[in-house]
């Protein structure tokens, strides 16, 4: 915390917001604003589909519960500036690359959310399922995944939200990348202001309204819970 | 394999262990980064979270607060910061408090709510003060929990701290910065795996601390189950 951090030190006068900026570059910002959005539901929904995969498994197989949390738990724990660079020598400045960066960082939360939303499906409900003849498969899709919900779209919140904060780092990969990160790689890289405030700001807004569509999602889709909780 | 090789090169190599731009010099710049942080984090949140879990009335409204912290991106806060505060630690420092607070005011929150109501009145029946049940009672309780927050948030920091390397700032996102910018992929792998180890030493830290922690209750309970009386 020395000086070297006090905020003029570049002597450069600029205003917080130059506005004819924004007007110019609205193409460039609807653009950047849809690959961010792009980039997330491809992500999240990969990696539903993956952690839906591996959450059947550890299910069925309790064993391989703890080992799949690890792996996924140190794929959790690589820098995400990081492990977009170390993917380019395989996939180059993509956004495959940055896709797959993004996947393994969902993994870890949707898998757990699953394992543990299943989990919780009381064992007696579970038991009348089968008393009133209903197959495995039927008590999983009409039964336990239905009490589960709650449970998995917190995970799947979580997951949206984080992955929209990490999808601007991918801008490290080129100009052309990582949705509004493109912005905030460009302020920085001219100290310029406009271009930094634009994509933080943007970025946040869209992680909130993420948030928000996914909570009321989840109202429409549960509706039973907010009756319990009124009653 | 090559890779792996070449991973064993760099830190193999002595210049890559002295000055400037070696080994100890970018941990100790990543753990100030971290020591900071966590510091103000837990200045914050330890004590929000405790008092507001004691107070009844609060419940929702706060947890619900802390949880859009979550919603926060770290790099558009860094980004955001750096127009406040300029390059450097700081605007760092500003988004690692904000990603760590929610885990821990959320925990110590949880952890505060979930002591039983009845062992906290006989507590006050014994005579003790409120700032006496706290700190001998509550808080004992609800260790494990707080520092499963902590652990949490302490990894994170970890993980994201990275970051700093791209507002001008040192730390061990230096070399994975540095690495691509001469696409030195040796590098960059030597900054992961040094993050990497660095998380992997917290969660030993943290699991070898809920187990001292959870240790003590736990051993009393056993004795007080020995005297004849069932747990419950």
């Amino acid at each position: 915390m020395s000086s070297v951090l006090s905020g003029a030190s570049l002597g450069v006068s600029q205003p917080l917001i130059r506005w004819s900026w924004i007007g110019d570059h609205l193409g460039p910002i609807r653009h950047a604003l849809l690959q961010h959005l792009a980039l997330t539901f491809v992500a999240v929904g990969v990696g539903l589909v993956l952690s839906s995969l591996l959450a059947a498994f550890a299910i069925r197989f309790r064993i391989t519960y703890q080992p799949i949390n690890a792996v996924t738990g140190i794929m959790y724990a690589i820098p995400s500036l990081a492990l977009f660079i170390l993917l380019t020598p395989i996939t180059g400045l993509t956004e495959l690359t940055a896709e797959i960066a993004l996947v393994s960082y969902t993994l870890q939360i949707l898998f757990r959310s699953i394992v543990a939303g299943i989990d919780e499906v009381p064992a007696s409900v579970r038991e009348s399922a089968r008393a009133m003849g209903l197959t495995r498969s039927q008590q999983l899709w009409r039964v336990e995944l239905p009490l589960a919900l709650p449970v998995i779209v917190s995970g799947l919140r979580i997951a949206t939200v984080t992955t929209v904060g990490l999808v601007p780092i991918s801008g490290i990969l080129g100009s052309d990348q990582g949705g509004l990160g493109t912005f905030m790689f460009d302020g920085l890289a001219r100290f310029f202001y406009t271009p930094l405030l634009v994509g933080g700001v943007l970025t946040v807004v869209l992680a909130v309204a993420l948030d928000v569509t996914l909570v009321r999602l989840q109202r429409v889709l549960t509706p039973w819970v907010r009756r319990a909780h009124a009653s | 394999m090559n890779g792996v090789h070449h991973l064993f090169v760099w830190f193999n190599d002595p210049a890559n262990w002295h000055g400037v731009n070696g080994v100890p010099r970018r941990v100790l710049e990543h753990l100030t980064l971290w020591a900071w942080s966590m510091a103000i984090a837990c200045a914050i949140a330890v004590p929000g979270g405790l008092l507001l879990g004691r107070s009844r009335r609060t419940g929702t409204v706060t947890v619900n607060v802390a949880n859009i912290g979550r919603a926060i991106p770290s790099f558009a806060v860094i980004v955001l910061s750096v127009i406040w505060l300029g390059l450097g630690n700081a605007p760092v420092v500003v988004a690692l408090v904000l990603l760590a607070v929610p885990p821990i005011f959320t925990f110590a929150f949880t952890g505060v709510r979930q002591v039983d109501a009845a062992t906290v009145e006989s507590a006050r029946g014994m005579g003790m003060t409120e700032a006496r049940i706290l700190r001998s009672v509550q808080v004992p309780l609800a260790l494990p929990l707080i520092l499963n927050g902590l652990r949490l948030s302490s990894a994170a920091v970890i993980a994201t701290a990275p970051l700093a390397a791209l507002v001008g700032s040192g730390g061990l996102g230096r070399y994975v910065i540095d690495g691509f910018a001469v696409r030195d992929f040796a590098e960059v792998s030597a900054g992961v795996t040094l993050v990497v180890t660095l998380v992997v030493c917290n969660e030993l830290l943290f699991a070898g601390l809920v187990r001292a922690a959870s240790r003590g209750p736990a051993r009393r309970s056993r004795a007080r189950s020995r005297d004849g009386r069932r747990k419950t």
